[in-house]
């Protein structure tokens, strides 16, 4: 079982969520095919921590950013994408 | 050839020698120090790169081969899955390619001198509404058209194949037909892999395990060498086969994948009773199941929900997976669970598998093997191998070059793969 501790809900189990995938910032509508390209379909797939987009769609229905470890599922970081835009 | 070596054929008199003699068996493959160079290094000793090692050298007698893998032989998804092969796919170019993988299946166990206990069981998808339905008369059209056994049944069929399956309007979602693929089945998946290894090993191949590559040597476009944690090889070729840590591995020689891991559980129960010969699925309860030659219930289901490195069961996975089954064999209720496992595979966006060359000259890959890959295994190390002996991509591949993802030339493969076998 995975916790995810969500900012609106409180810890709650994945099972709520739909994984979102890493978080990659759309390029420009200007920036050409490549760049498109590679949002679409190139990933990190980290193997440690890694930057992630989940809805919980069972609770709040808010988009939340996770920062968690791919290789151990230790989550360190849960906050609204609303508020992480800096 | 430097290393050939004449190995003890395996038959029922060696067997019958062995017991009467008492003398151990010789070992199925060698230990080797690793050589500064080679033709080719395959990265990853799963099924993938044995069998890409093995046709190297028998079909076209490139022995000069190493085979890297930082665990043991087989500690990937190809001594994790529940070994279910078939070819009854939903796309020309997808059935077609496992079709050959299935032919080279009838008869490896010959090929390699190494019983892989193959047995054509049959495979069944059952279907659990009129949309499902329409899809398999769909897919069974295509496997027709390309002379592939598949055909859309109803429940008296089901029931005459697999009697201890509930087709009764019992259920939540009670079954209306089925596709059945007489082909498939169930191969021994370790026997696949050592039967591999060893025939690779008598024809020169060395395998090195225990060995891990932590870079990967580039210089003007090319590969020149990999660096493992037992030395540096230099080596025009690497191929690499590593399943679900492959994307890492391609970042080593700058080449970026369209691949996310994700792991795929599966469970065993006690042993009991032969009841269930073919191997069922359903799309719709996200579980297959099939029982094995010494009578334990083997199930899977679908991907987990969300990508991961770590090979740890999940609660979750158990539970939803009992429930599913009862609803499908409820004469299953008092049968213990006994293990539970999980193994990573390298999802691709259209779930097809990723074949062949890359921007980086000499860097190959096989890889985007999913939760498919056992059965494509003997297929894509022959073309693989074929690929790297003549330097030409071969048909049966073409589709499922790198650069489709480029040419928006996507396969369509998601609708007959899904359900993770
Ligand atoms: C639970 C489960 C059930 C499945 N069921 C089926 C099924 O019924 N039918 C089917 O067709 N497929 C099935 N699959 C999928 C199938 O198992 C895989 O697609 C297949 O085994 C992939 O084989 P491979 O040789 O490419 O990779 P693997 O067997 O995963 O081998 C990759 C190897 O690379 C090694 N490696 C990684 N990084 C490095 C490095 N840096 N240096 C050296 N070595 C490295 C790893 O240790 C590993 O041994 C299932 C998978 C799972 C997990
Ligand atoms: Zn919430």
């Amino acid at each position: 079982m995975l916790l995810i501790l969500c900012p609106h809900c409180g810890p709650r189990n994945a099972d709520e969520f739909s994984f979102g995938g890493e978080l990659v910032r759309r390029p420009g509508p200007d920036t050409g095919q490549e760049s498109w390209r590679a949002y679409l379909y190139t990933k990190e797939n980290l193997a440690g921590w890694e930057r992630e987009q989940w809805f919980h769609g069972s609770g709040c229905r808010r988009f939340l950013e996770v920062e968690r470890n791919t290789i151990t599922n230790e989550i360190r970081l849960v906050r609204d994408v609303a508020e992480g835009t800096a | 050839m430097k290393n050939r070596r004449r190995i003890a054929k395996y038959s029922a008199l060696s067997l019958i020698k062995q017991s009467v003699t008492g003398r151990r068996w010789s070992r199925a493959w060698r230990h080797h120090d690793l050589q500064a160079s080679y033709d080719v290094v395959i990265i990853g000793g799963g099924v993938h790169g044995l069998a890409t090692a093995y046709y190297l050298a028998r079909n076209h007698g490139i022995t000069n081969v190493a085979v890297i893998e930082k665990s043991y032989i087989g500690s990937g998804g190809s001594g994790r899955n529940t070994a279910i092969v078939r070819s009854n796919y939903l796309t020309p170019e997808g059935s077609a390619f496992y079709d050959r993988s299935l032919e080279l299946y009838e008869r490896l166990a010959d090929d390699l001198n190494f019983n892989v206990m193959f047995e054509k069981r049959g495979h069944m998808t059952l279907a659990h509404n009129d949309s499902s339905l329409r899809t398999m008369q769909w897919r069974a059209e295509v496997n027709k058209l390309a002379g592939i056994d598949s055909d859309v049944i109803g429940t008296h069929d089901i029931k005459r194949l697999a009697p201890a399956i509930d087709v009764s309007d019992r259920p939540r979602y009670p079954i209306l037909g089925a596709l059945w693929h007489p082909p498939g089945g169930i191969v021994r998946h370790d026997a696949v892999v050592w039967g591999y290894a060893r025939a690779a090993d008598s024809l020169g191949v060395h395998i090195h395990q225990q060995t891990e590559v932590t870079a990967i040597d580039v210089a003007g476009g090319r590969v020149t060498g990999v660096v493992t944690t037992g030395g540096r090889i230099s080596t025009p070729v690497v191929v690499n086969c590593t399943a679900g840590w492959s994307t890492l591995v391609s970042n080593l020689a700058g080449v970026r994948l369209p691949i996310t891991t994700r792991p795929l559980q599966a469970a065993v129960t006690e042993a009991v009773q032969p009841i269930l010969n073919p191997v069922v699925v359903s799309g719709s309860l996200h579980v297959y199941l099939s029982q094995t030659a010494r009578g334990e219930f083997v199930f899977g289901a679908s991907v987990d929900p969300f990508s991961a490195y770590s090979t740890r069961g999940s609660l979750e996975f158990a539970e939803g997976l009992a429930g599913h089954v009862l609803e499908l064999m409820p004469s299953l209720s008092h049968v213990r669970m006994v293990r539970q496992w999980s193994g990573l595979c390298d999802m691709t966006p259209d779930f097809g598998p990723i074949i062949g060359m890359t921007p980086v000259a000499g860097f190959y890959v096989d890889v985007g093997w999913g939760t498919y890959g056992f059965k494509g295994a003997p297929v894509a190390g022959e073309q693989t191998a074929q690929l790297l002996a003549t330097g030409v991509v071969p048909e049966l591949i073409a589709p499922f070059s790198l650069d489709r993802f480029e040419r928006g030339d996507l396969t369509a493969e998601k609708g007959a793969a899904a359900v993770g076998h």
